[in-house]
């Protein structure tokens, strides 16, 4: 059992867990993953790593309640415990010096985005980071990006905070500046990291997403994850997650995330909870 | 002149009504039918069986004490060689092994030597716990990474010599292949689970969500004081055609299909919170034991028409005699001679058909097996809505990678001594699926006793 020793609750439907997990915490590197299952009944959910203690030996994941098992999971108190925990699982970020890089985190992909900018942070990259949400409400960890970027450029849809628009609006903006941008990585909403992608293939600017399909063990073992990847198909659990994002086919991935819709629609039901998006 | 008995048949589940359950398909011996066929046993001096068993089960002793109603007794037996006896009487390939051997099969049919072998070990499970004697600790640490049937068996016998064993296994819980992939309704999960509290009665420690290679790895595993480090990691490695349209949903590789199915209970959905989805039409691809678990799954799953899309004839399939024979009556139709080139779908990306060719049987391959040639222009369209495929496995590499030192052929699977299984790195040992490739359950174990005996030398000599 993997104890929760903080739950706290980030926006409607967003909540943080540290979980002990000390052994998973002495490997952990920005850019893994873990899969968490709650209890004997439930399914194994990839969640990407937000944070990482090694001496208090903790691990800090973000949920975001978009069906039946993450609602399960964000019902979960602090003090009690999830039955598995396994990780860190995937390949870790390539963190080193490009130069001035922009961290994108979209929605929930803000928490998988914090260690990433982190990382580039201490690496001696100058960080600029864009994060993008709804409305304000929705918008999570804007301290704690502040606290490893150099710049924050906030975005949301409806304009209720920073500029009015999209997270590509934001990485206009730092462009008008004149800013010239070493590499991207882009985490969120699969139409966002495509909208990403698209936005600097022109500009020849290197820009790394992370990818969340459907997963069951993680370990490589079940094709569950499958990516298309250029001319391969990858195995987005061990493989990546993060790929390049010009070469990855997001209407693909997007249609893989629909496979078991109608059965999570009826798992769902059960719970009568309805949230959109999906989890990193 | 003995009297001469015909073989015992196994009463099954009535076809039409076990396709359609997660029950188990073949019910077991009863006490009567139990002695009866042991009694056809010869009890040959020169025990040819015991040579075609790899763990060398003492086959005439546990069959006489059969006879002799002492079922207890002939459970003991089984232990003696063999940590999972009540997993081997169901899924060994017994007709190309021990009952290839047996005597009587040369005129007669040969003793059902897996059916009594099931029926004395389920004996004992029902009996409960045996007394296990753990003997005195020898001090040293061993290592098990992998808790399949290699795993498990390497970690029984090691702990059987004293020493303090540790499975690692990378999924919740221990049993590898018999959890994930062989359904419940050939090797009910409380029979493999029963089998490994006997290993922890025994002392074994197993720990589990330990994915060897992220988490640690065998290097630091052996400066932490383990003495001694078997690989047990198996075949976990999906492989697929490599034919456009593989993406596309509704199509899953047959570890996914099973593994949701069996692993995560999703037959039991939405009790069970993992779903799997089966369409009404499905093919699937290979011949093997996977491909016939794949097939009898999706019946149950609520699938109208199942083909087993081959493209070799019925003579190479390489499934159990007895999975074939179980499929084609529980209504699974086998489509031979035929291989995909490709897999459509409509505009969701939902498969609704895969393009096939007809082969014909040409000149026998390097296997020795006559090798499938394409007739042209045989192409025809097969309307599926769900394609499973069930064409082997390599090896996971996420071991093998993160251990420098370890010798590895062309495929990636590991090279060891095949007398003592010992790899190219000192003191780490390796068998089953990971070292043959995808193979059966008692080679893996048979491996894995090999690997143990051998440890218990090198711990001697070190
Ligand atoms: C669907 C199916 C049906 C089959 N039917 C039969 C049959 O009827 N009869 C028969 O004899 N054989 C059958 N086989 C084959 C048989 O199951 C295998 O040959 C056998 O299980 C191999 O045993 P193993 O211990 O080498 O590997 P596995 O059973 O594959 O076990 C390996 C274990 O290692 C774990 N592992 C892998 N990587 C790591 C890591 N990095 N860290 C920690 N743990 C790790 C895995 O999770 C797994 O639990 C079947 C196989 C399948 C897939
Ligand atoms: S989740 Fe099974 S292979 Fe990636």
């Amino acid at each position: 059992m993997y104890k929760i020793v903080k739950r706290r609750q980030l926006a409607p439907s967003i909540v943080l867990f540290e979980v002990e997990a000390p052994e998973v915490a002495k490997k952990v590197e920005p850019g893994q993953f873990v899969i968490v299952r709650h209890d004997e009944k439930g399914e194994r959910i990839p969640l990407t790593v937000m944070d990482f203690d090694r001496i208090r030996g903790t691990i800090t994941i973000v949920v975001q309640d978009v069906g039946y098992s993450s609602a399960i999971i964000n019902q979960t108190q602090e003090g009690s415990a999830f039955l598995d925990f396994v990780g860190p699982l995937g390949v870790p970020t390539e963190i080193e010096k490009y130069g001035t890089v922009v961290c994108i985190g979209g929605g929930l992909g803000i928490a998988p985005v914090f260690p990433i900018a982190r990382g580039l942070k201490e690496a001696g990259n100058q960080v600029i980071s864009v994060l993008g949400s709804r409305s304000a409400e929705l918008l999570i960890l804007e301290e704690e990006m502040c606290s490893v970027s150099h710049e924050v450029v906030i975005a949301t849809n409806d304009g209720s905070a920073g500029v009015q628009g999209f997270v590509t609006d934001g990485l206009a903006h730092i462009l008008q500046q004149g800013k010239k941008i070493d590499a991207v990585w882009a985490i969120g909403p699969i139409v966002m990291m495509k909208a990403v992608a698209e936005f600097t293939r022109p500009l020849g600017i290197k820009t790394i997403v992370s990818m969340n399909p459907i997963m069951v063990d993680g370990t490589g073992m079940c094709g569950a994850c499958r990516v298309s990847v250029g001319t391969e198909t990858k195995f987005a659990c061990v493989d990546g997650p993060e790929f390049d994002g010009h070469l990855v086919d997001f209407d693909l991935a997007m249609k893989r995330l629909e496979y078991f819709k109608d059965e999570e629609n009826r798992a769902r039901a059960r719970l009568q909870c309805s949230h959109e998006g999906g989890n990193h | 002149m003995r009297e001469k008995i015909a073989r015992h048949d196994m009463p099954c589940q009535d076809p039409v009504t076990r396709a359609r359950n997660f029950e188990e398909v073949a019910l077991g011996y009863s006490e009567e039918t139990a002695i009866a066929e042991a009694k056809r046993c010869l009890q040959c001096k020169k025990s040819l069986c015991v040579t075609g068993c790899p763990v060398e089960v003492q086959i005439p002793e546990f069959i006489r004490r059969i006879a002799e109603g002492d079922f207890a007794a002939a459970g003991e037996v089984l232990k003696q060689k063999n940590s999972l006896p009540a997993v081997c009487g169901r899924v060994c390939p017994q007709e190309s092994q021990c009952e290839s051997k047996c005597v009587l099969g040369i005129k007669d049919e040969p003793v059902a030597i897996g059916r009594l072998e099931r029926f004395a070990a389920d004996y004992q499970l029902a009996r409960g716990k045996s007394k296990v004697t753990i003997p005195a600790p020898s001090g040293k640490r061993i290592a098990i990474i992998g808790g399949g049937p290699a795993g498990l068996t390497c970690a029984g016998d090691l702990a059987k010599s004293g020493h303090a064993v540790t499975v690692f296994e990378a999924l919740h819980v221990a049993g590898g292949v018999l959890m994930y992939g062989i359904p419940q309704f050939r090797l009910p999960k409380e029979v493999v689970q029963s089998e490994i509290e006997n290993l922890r009665d025994m002392g074994v420690e197993i720990k589990v969500d330990y994915v060897v290679g992220k988490i640690t790895s065998v290097d630091e595993l052996m400066a932490t004081g383990y003495d001694a480090v078997f690989l047990g990691t198996g075949a976990g490695l999906p492989n697929f055609m490599g034919i456009p349209g593989e993406n596309l949903n509704g199509v899953y590789s047959a570890n996914e299909f099973l593994t949701r199915t069996n692993l995560m209970k999703a037959y039991r959905f939405p009790d069970y919170a993992t779903p799997v989805k089966v369409g009404k039409r499905v093919a699937v691809l290979g011949a093997g034991n996977v491909a016939m678990d794949s097939a009898r799954t999706s019946l149950r799953l609520g699938a109208e028409e199942v083909y087993i899309v081959y493209r070799r004839s019925r003579t190479e399939m390489p499934a159990r005699h007895e999975e074939v024979e179980h499929a084609e009556e529980e209504g699974v139709q086998l489509m031979l001679l035929t291989n995909p080139t490709r897999i459509s779908g409509d505009e969701r990306s939902w498969v609704h058909s895969m393009t096939c060719l007809c082969h014909e049987l040409g000149e026998p391959d390097e296997s020795g097996r006559r090798s499938p040639v394409a007739i042209p222009g045989s192409e025809f369209e097969l309307a599926v809505d769900t394609v499973i495929v069930a064409i082997g496995q390599g090896p996971n590499p996420l071991v093998t990678k993160s251990t420098p030192g370890l010798e590895l052929n062309k495929r990636g699977n590991i090279i060891v001594d095949q007398e003592t299984m010992e790899t190219s790195k000192p003191g780490v040992f390796a068998g089953g699926d990971i070292v043959t490739g995808a193979a059966t359950v008692i080679l893996a174990m048979g491996a894995g006793k090999k690997a143990a005996a051998a440890i218990n030398d090198y711990l001697k000599n070190k």
